[in-house]
């Protein structure tokens, strides 16, 4: 194993984690500090990314090229849950299926920031970044 | 740099931009707050609002409060004291916030002691007697009529005097202002038009004090 592809490796899912922290911290800030309750859906996200921030740190010292293998299924459900929910808040899926309709609604305004930014779409990041780093990290590990 | 210290270091600045973002956050809601307030401070007191204490006091306390409501219950204690300090000096007002399912019962029973001016003792008793009837967030406001018999009230007069209509209205127009001005916990207090920076019976002590000094001097 070569010291260069290690680093490779290393960086790639450094970068994931870093991700999956400042998403944590930044889901954190919306429901602690400005106080907006997370919609159902949210919920599921954050129980699929929360697990990130402690698995990928756990795996990265000192690497464990098996960390991608259970980071993936946390950040592809969530991405699942995500796409869901985004198709629901554009409006694609009609009334009847939503999940929320009691309690806090998972499609109206108080999910977009400053005006034009949906968390949704935040997510929907986090969660394509994530899963595309850690594939890119796969293939360079040698067994 | 190793790559233990590249995580430590990440995990550390981030965790000090949470901070000082919340911190910031925090700061600015509260000027935000105060604003909204300013704009809006004909949404603070209406003439049927229930007032304790010196009527020419110039420091005035609005509390947003609900009969089941476990904090404002821990509260009272504390407003009564604070009313009792400064004697003369602060009055309370009090808005109906009863977001409790069943609550306006409560009002309802509060308007009518209201009437035969015993607002201030049924208050007491249902903030007393909450862990009886209102416990868990489920309030059973039929509950209180026991208590109020238990206690020697007037029971008959007291049912006499219920008008669910007019509190109705009275608990409509408290919400719209309660919604004016942002209030969706309760209790909420704002002292002479301030709210508290956090929640908590330190800030609210804090700010009461500052405001009597500022109306009243050193």
């Amino acid at each position: 194993m070569s010291a260069q592809k290690v680093d490779a490796v290393w960086w790639l899912i450094f970068m994931a984690w870093l991700i999956a922290m400042a998403s944590t911290l930044t889901s954190l800030f919306f429901s602690e500090v400005m106080m907006l309750e997370p919609c159902v859906l949210c919920w599921y996200q954050r129980i699929c990314l929360f697990p990130l921030a402690v698995i990928l740190l756990v795996g990265l010292y000192p690497l464990d090229n098996h960390v991608i293998k259970y980071a993936l299924p946390f950040a592809i459900a969530g991405l699942g849950f995500t796409l869901y929910h985004i198709a629901l808040f554009y409006g694609f899926i009609p009334e009847g299926l939503k999940p929320c309709t009691q309690g806090i609604p998972c499609d109206d305004d108080s999910m977009v920031l400053f005006g034009f930014l949906p968390i949704p779409l935040l997510s929907l990041a986090a969660f394509s970044a994530i899963i595309g780093l850690l594939l890119a990290a796969k293939p360079r590990i040698q067994t | 740099m190793n790559q233990k210290t590249i995580m430590i270091t990440t995990a550390l600045l981030m965790l000090m931009l949470f901070g000082g973002a919340a911190y910031m956050y925090h700061a600015n809601q509260v000027v935000e707050k105060t604003k909204l307030v300013s704009i809006n401070s004909a949404a603070l007191e209406q003439f049927h609002s229930p007032r304790l204490g010196n009527p020419q006091a110039k420091v005035t306390i609005v509390e947003f409060m609900d009969p089941a409501c476990e904090a404002c219950s821990a509260f009272h204690g504390l407003v009564k004291q604070t009313l009792k300090t400064y004697d003369g000096k602060v009055k309370l007002v009090i808005r109906y916030a009863p977001f409790h399912q069943g609550s306006d019962k409560a009002v309802e029973i509060l308007e009518a002691a209201r009437k035969l001016g015993k607002f201030s003792e049924v208050l007491d008793l249902m903030y007393g007697t909450q862990h009886g009837w209102a416990s868990h967030h489920n309030p059973q406001p039929e509950l209180i009529w026991q208590y109020l018999a238990h206690y020697q009230f007037d029971v008959a007069a007291l049912k006499r005097n219920i008008d669910k209509d007019a509190t109705a209205r009275l608990i409509a127009i408290d919400l719209a202002d309660a919604n004016t001005l942002q209030v969706n916990k309760t209790p909420t207090f704002f002292v002479n038009g301030k709210p508290l920076p956090s929640f908590g019976y330190q800030q609210f002590q804090k700010l009461v004090a500052d405001e009597v000094a500022a109306a009243y001097g050193q």
